[in-house]
């Protein structure tokens, strides 16, 4: 069995308790924490741990906190993105519902690190539940004297709220975060300045995703040394994967990072294959923001090699023959599915999602929508398809936020990898409006994995 | 659409008001229009839908301009432009979900509600509609329902029938 970290005690009855999780050794990071290190000590720790943001962009979480400005006499908050939305990702949901308290702990270490008197957790509103969880749980935290004033008699005061946001996807990108919890609309800001120097109410600010929080418990108790034992090269740690799609057993897996992507898929101890007793004919391996990847190149680098689940081995290759682990939302397609049908599904998402401050994303997510649409319902031309990817070209890079670019990204690697199906949407109309393109090639050995030029 | 020529008068209960008090003492003085999105959330838990009166009122309470909650309900989906059935069945339309039978779902629910996406039936019980993704991918398809947003996993038509039935029963 792998090692756990985050969901280690997950079937422990009552374990969204306090008693129980305290039982289990839970809060033990607060008080050596507060009690035996200073705050710069605890970012030391994080630091040395090389844990990588977990919310999807990867950036060292201890760097982004040394980044943090420390003027005299100025509040610094720290935020958690709890606004979990992007498709195929429900990790933070799952953490937050079963051990609620591994969030709750994590925060009042980090903000503790961070100098924070008052912390945030922005939970996406639709996640009303597991407000109501967050809500017991801290009331249960100030209770035992983990939050408030003078915690554990280290003279260090903490306050700790629940925001609820009000169904935006765009409220994930961390400035449209603290945008929306100073009650506005959810526009990115445009950055320099970054959070760190002017982020919530213009005070230096650090946002950090759900699991990088709860990540800070482990570090802690075991040292930041322990934790970057675990996993594979900068890859270090442990990291929970949501898996959804035509999966046997779709759901939350912690793994050690370096974990091989065709273990994940077919062992019994993670997905345990493909449905039905399909094949599988793609996945999207990190949220449906990143690249979209044919079975092939899912299992193998375009070297033949075994791919990883880790950051470096599922970018090997650029967007030519890899793709990003993202924030570990690992969509399978088996192969009745059709890549025409949702790459337009998430294009169509993205136009629903852009905020609509940069005109190529409003616009161009929008354009991409109406092709794919016509595309997908047999109406489709052959230039369609360079259109969309001319459209995708001058989104990506263009745009205020990454918003744009996780709209260009699936559409630009469904037809990389994929322009004959897209191409057959075109030339046989009625018949992809019955049935579907199948597996082609995609399972095929990676001989055959040809990756064209773009333009 | 928001309506704000409609004035239909709108009181607010005491729980209300002091769930709103509660909310707004979160936040650094001065920084009150934080509590706007929660504050919304539970206008609409208690009146069903945000009318331009009732946002009239929280721009009144958090002294803000009305555009300032306007422009906020507007831009977030979870907020009720318009009257709604009592209960408001969310399904899930994004892709992950829809790789599992969210599409035939939607279609089962139009057919079993007798409405189309969006409209109220007749008895004032049910709207229902596709929303984007519910960070809930490994239990598609899924729904919710407000305000509570309680959620139903792993769903089939026959589950879905059966949970309609029981709301029409309560």
């Amino acid at each position: 069995m792998a090692r756990k970290l985050l969901l280690e005690h997950i079937n422990v009855p009552g374990i969204n308790t306090l008693d129980v999780y305290r039982q289990k050794g839970g809060y033990r990071a607060v008080e050596k924490a507060l009690k035996t290190l200073t705050p710069d000590e605890v970012v030391e720790e994080v630091k040395k741990s090389g844990l990588r943001g977990r919310g999807g962009a990867g950036f060292p979480t201890g760097m982004k906190w040394s980044f943090l400005a420390k003027p005299e006499g100025v509040a610094r908050y720290l935020v958690c993105n709890a606004d979990e939305s992007e498709p195929g990702t429900f990790k933070d949901r799952y953490l937050m519902t079963h051990i609620p308290h591994a969030l709750i702990e994590g925060m009042i270490v980090s903000s503790y690190a961070l100098g924070a008197k008052t912390s945030y957790i922005y939970v996406r509103g639709e996640m009303m539940p597991q407000i109501r969880i967050l809500e017991k749980a801290i009331a249960e935290a100030k209770n035992a004297g983990f939050l408030g004033k003078n915690i554990l008699g280290s003279g260090y005061d903490l306050e700790l709220y629940v925001q609820p946001g009000g169904g935006a996807y765009i409220c994930g990108e961390e400035t449209a975060l603290l945008e929306s919890l100073e009650g506005k609309r959810g526009n990115p800001r445009i950055k320099p300045p970054f959070p760190a120097i002017a982020g919530l109410y213009g005070c230096p600010t650090v946002v950090n995703n759900v699991e990088s929080i709860a990540a800070v418990v482990p570090i802690i108790n075991d040292g930041g040394d322990e934790y970057m034992k675990i996993g594979i090269g900068r890859s270090t740690g442990t990291k929970l994967i949501s898996a959804s799609g035509n999966l046997v057993r779709p759901g939350v897996y912690e793994i050690e990072l370096g974990l091989p992507v065709e273990e994940f898929i077919y062992s019994d101890e993670y997905c345990g294959g493909i449905a039905n007793g399909k094949r599988l004919k793609a996945t999207v391996a990190g949220g449906s923001s990143v690249p979209v990847l044919p079975a092939n190149l899912t299992l193998k680098l375009a070297n033949g090699e075994p791919r990883l689940m880790s950051y470096e081995s599922l970018s090997e290759g650029g967007f030519a023959t890899g793709t990003m682990l993202g924030s570990g939302g690992f969509i399978a397609f088996d192969e009745d599915q059709c890549i025409v049908r949702n790459t337009w599904n998430f294009s169509r998402f993205y136009h629903h999602e852009s905020c609509g401050q940069c005109s190529p994303c409003r616009e161009g997510t929008g354009w991409m929508e109406k092709v794919l649409h016509r595309l997908e319902h047999g109406h489709g031309k052959m230039s369609d398809i360079d259109l969309l990817v001319d459209v995708s070209k001058k989104i990506e890079g263009n745009t205020i936020c990454p918003l744009g670019d996780a709209a260009a990204w699936p559409v630009a690697s469904a037809i990389r990898h994929f322009r004959d199906e897209f191409e057959w949407h075109v030339r046989e109309p009625l018949k992809s409006l019955q049935t579907n393109y199948g597996l082609a090639n995609y399972a095929e050995p990676i001989a055959k994995a040809e990756v064209k030029q773009e333009n | 659409m928001l309506k704000v020529e409609e004035q239909q008068p709108v009181e607010f209960s005491s729980a209300l008001m002091a769930k709103c008090d509660e909310i707004s003492s979160r936040y650094p003085e001065g920084k009150q229009k934080s509590a706007l999105l929660p504050i919304l959330h539970e206008v609409q838990a208690e009146l069903g839908w945000l009318s331009a009166t009732a946002m009239d009122k929280v721009a009144a309470y958090l002294k803000i301009e009305p555009i300032e909650v306007y422009e906020v309900a507007s831009f977030y989906s979870m907020y009720f432009l318009e009257p709604k059935g009592k209960y408001v069945l969310e399904v899930c339309r994004t892709g992950p979900c829809c790789l599992v039978g969210a599409e035939k779902l939607m279609e089962h629910m139009e057919k079993s509600l007798g409405v189309k996406e969006g409209e109220v039936t007749a008895d004032g019980l049910f709207s229902w509609r596709g929303v984007e993704c519910l960070a809930a991918c490994g239990y598609g398809p899924v729904l919710q329902i407000g305000p509570e947003y309680t959620f139903y996993e792993n769903l089939d038509n026959q589950k879905l029938d059966t949970l309609i039935e029981e709301l029409r029963k309560k």
